[in-house]
């Protein structure tokens, strides 16, 4: 056993990058001097040296087999020398030096069920976490949610027909490991109940002023249940940010009858034109209805039409709508505007309309 | 296809459609062992209660390591032995997430003999993702990445593992070289991947150029963003070449310039590169014609973080410039310092943008040593009261 721990090896790090670059890549390093979308899915870079190097992108969900990883590697060995790559959005990446091989490598991407696209004013993939896949806290499902969605914008992922590019995000619960609260269209996962104390685990599991510390709203107390040492919850002061169950197994939120998705719209992280945005609030609440969650998606696809139909180009969905007033958003929409819609937590005085600029 | 498959009428739904299938993934791994056949039976029974049914974490892990391994148990054990224990395991993916097929394959055939043969490529931070083994593969498995030399990525109160988008690899945009600087500080805080020790999670993410096709500005607490501070690289032929090709470049570059710099008569584009905020949007218009200048560095910005639990924040701006070069020391010196002050003085679970928000960033930058400048606020204070330190006394 000594012997055997002398030998382990720890904190070596990932491998250098260097040794996965094609020779292509290697050459014309920080030398690539412009680059053309040829067709929706393919760009070709060119370089100072005049090389060219082909990108096709094609979607790939983000949960994948090990067989669908070796299918890519197949295509890859047959068209790219034995290198490719992913996108920060789960799209994989085929590095083509030959253009001849493109339109093969399409035929084949075709055959096991990935299409091409993505690139330019196109939705890509949709950015995603775990849902009931995989994880304890999540108010909706991802994988699932996220095939919906994109069955239901396929189009637009395989055709460059918008106005600007339209980046979707979700999350399935307000942890948000995806981080969505800038994406054009977040998919976000909500509970509506308050937490459940679980008073005959909690003493074991939990240490209680962590679990009292954690609420930002002062809504967990210490309290004395049955003579034992537990938690209580003023639901009014709720939120449902669950935190609390983060740091407490014995809290849980998860309930099929309130939890959900809310629908939020308007924000992107490139600096392009106008400094990166939040998304806001649109739909407050629509519950789970899957296995297709219809109401979502028709809900989104009203989303993106209305933006496409009305958006100036180039414009994001955030950018059109403060040009038309979030008023002239809602009308347009048909969406309701509620209490809900109101900011009610820290600075939230900062997004009431605090001037007369309103249209009629 | 294997045939042990569970029945799972929901699920078949989304075998449906031409978005690629997250079902047919799941059906294609459940022929390397049984693992997947219960992950599609549990996922069919939530998707009848609208629950999830995995239990709260639980700490699992591999010999010298405290993180990068996420314990996940099943609710349902009786039901679904076979992913009673189903955790997973996060690897430190290459920068850039380029791969060589030798490699990648060696990843499979690992996951084939120790996991469910399921994966996520990649995970939010970036890692590999190996979804779903038992707590005793852990260990065999990260013996095995030790072979292949992939370690493991970062996972609870630590430096998660950073990453990066493609920069000079394939873009003409990358400001500096996002990969090498990726590796680098990968390599010089492997302690602080690998084992939490900080009130809370730290991200760090590269992006080449201010477009941010790894949203650094929204998700990490130190975004570094490629920019310029010299003139953009004009070709006049170039921009004539766009504009006899249809572009109208008055309405479709100079009326979307956020800073009002450019003109363009017809047949020179002007730009006072003075006023230019170095959005992006002319150069993504125009590739062919318009390039990023020559004096390459990054702006520094710090504290992005999701909702939990003061509100999401974008990053701000610490550095408004600084050259990116190796080693790196400017950086490394002031992570140093951040995480000196944040692990000091932190609460548990507060991110370094919430840290700052709450002891003020003025407070931060005497305690990390950096002079305030404008660049750091979107305007100065409106409110009046000062948190005046001193005060004068008569003898």
């Amino acid at each position: 056993m000594a012997e055997a721990m002398q030998e382990r090896r720890t904190d070596y790090g990932p491998p250098h990058y260097e040794q996965f670059l094609p020779p292509i890549i290697k050459e014309n390093y920080g030398k690539w001097k412009y680059h053309e979308v040829l067709k929706p899915g393919v760009m070709v870079h060119v370089s100072e040296t005049d090389a060219k190097l082909y990108t096709v992108r094609a979607a790939s969900g983000r949960l994948i087999s090990i067989d669908k990883i070796r299918m890519f590697c197949d295509l890859a060995d047959k068209y790219c020398d034995g290198y490719f790559r992913f996108t920060s959005r789960h799209n994989v990446e085929f590095l083509l030096s030959k253009q001849d091989n493109i339109e093969p490598l399409i035929a084949d991407l075709a055959k096991i069920g990935h299409p091409i696209g993505g690139i330019g004013n196109a939705i890509t993939s949709i950015v995603h976490t775990q849902g009931w896949v995989h994880c304890h806290s999540a108010a909706t499902d991802a994988s699932g949610l996220v095939k919906c969605v994109m069955d239901d914008l396929f189009e637009y992922f395989v055709e460059t027909k918008l106005p600007g590019k339209l980046r979707i995000a979700l999350a399935c619960c307000l942890n948000m490991c995806g981080a969505v609260h800038c994406s054009d269209i977040a998919i976000l996962g909500v509970h509506r109940r308050p937490p459940r104390v679980d008073h005959s685990t909690l003493r074991k599991m939990c240490e209680i002023p962590n679990v009292v510390a954690s609420c930002p709203t002062a809504a967990v107390r210490p309290a004395t249940v049955d003579g034992n040492p537990s938690v209580e919850v003023l639901e009014e002061n709720c939120m449902f940010c669950a935190n609390c169950y983060t740091v407490c197994p014995s809290m849980p939120l998860n309930d099929p009858l309130n939890d959900g998705v809310s629908i939020w719209i308007g924000g992107k992280v490139s600096n392009a034109r106008h400094e990166p945005m939040f998304s806001k609030l649109a739909i407050p609440f629509i519950p789970n209805n899957p296995p297709r969650w219809p109401e979502v998606t028709t809900a989104i696809r009203n989303l993106v039409e209305l933006w496409a139909n009305n958006a100036r180009k180039y414009e994001r969905m955030g950018e059109w709508i403060n040009r038309i007033g979030w008023p002239k958003f809602f009308k347009m929409s048909g969406i309701e505007f509620q209490k809900e819609h109101i900011d009610d937590f820290k600075h939230a005085g900062l997004t009431f309309k605090r001037s007369t600029h309103l249209t009629f | 296809m294997a045939d042990n498959l569970p029945n799972t009428p929901m699920l078949d739904e989304l075998e449906k459609g031409k978005w690629p299938s997250f079902v047919k993934e799941i059906k294609m791994a459940a022929k390397h062992g049984p693992m997947a056949a219960d992950l599609l039976g549990q996922l069919e029974q939530s998707y009848n209660e609208k629950i999830g049914h995995w239990k709260h974490g639980g700490i699992v892990g591999v010999m010298g390591y405290g993180g990068g391994v996420i314990g996940r148990y099943s609710d349902l054990p009786q039901k679904f032995p076979n992913i009673s224990h189903f955790h997973t395991m996060r690897i430190n993916q290459p920068a850039g997430w380029f791969y060589t097929t030798k490699a990648l394959r060696s990843i499979c055939d690992i996951w084939e003999k120790r996991g469910s043969g399921l994966t996520n490529m990649h995970g939010s931070t970036g890692d590999i993702i190996l979804l779903g083994t038992t707590t005793d593969q852990l260990e065999p498995t990260f013996t095995d990445l030790q072979g292949i030399d992939f370690d493991i990525g970062g996972s609870g109160s630590d430096l998660r593992t950073p990453s990066c988008c493609c920069g000079m690899a394939r873009c003409e945009w990358a400001c500096y070289d996002t990969m090498a600087l990726t590796y680098d500080l990968t390599m010089h805080y492997q302690d602080e991947l690998h084992r939490p020790a900080f009130p809370y999670k730290f991200k760090f993410k590269m992006s080449g150029c201010p477009n941010d096709c790894v949203a650094s500005i929204a998700r990490a607490d130190m975004s570094i963003i490629g920019t310029w501070r010299d003139e953009i690289q004009v070709d006049q032929d170039a921009v004539r070449e766009y504009a006899d090709r249809g572009l109208d470049i008055q309405s479709d570059v100079i009326s979307n310039c956020p800073s009002k710099c450019m003109e363009w008569d017809g047949k020179e584009l002007h730009i006072d590169n003075s006023f230019c905020v170095r959005c992006m949007h002319c150069i993504n218009v125009m590739p062919k014609a318009l390039r990023p200048g020559k004096d390459r560095g990054a702006t520094i910005l710090i504290g992005s973080k999701a909702p939990i639990i003061e509100g999401a924040f974008l990053s701000s701006v610490l550095f408004p410039f600084i050259k990116i070069e190796p080693p790196y020391d400017m950086i490394k010196d002031t992570v140093d310092k951040m995480w000196d002050v944040w692990c000091e003085e932190g609460k548990n679970r507060e991110r370094i943008g919430e840290f700052i928000q709450r002891v003020g960033l003025g407070n931060f930058l005497d305690a990390i040593e950096i002079d305030p400048v404008p660049e750091m606020v979107a305007h100065p204070r409106e409110n009046p009261y000062v948190f005046y330190e001193e005060y004068y006394e008569e003898d």
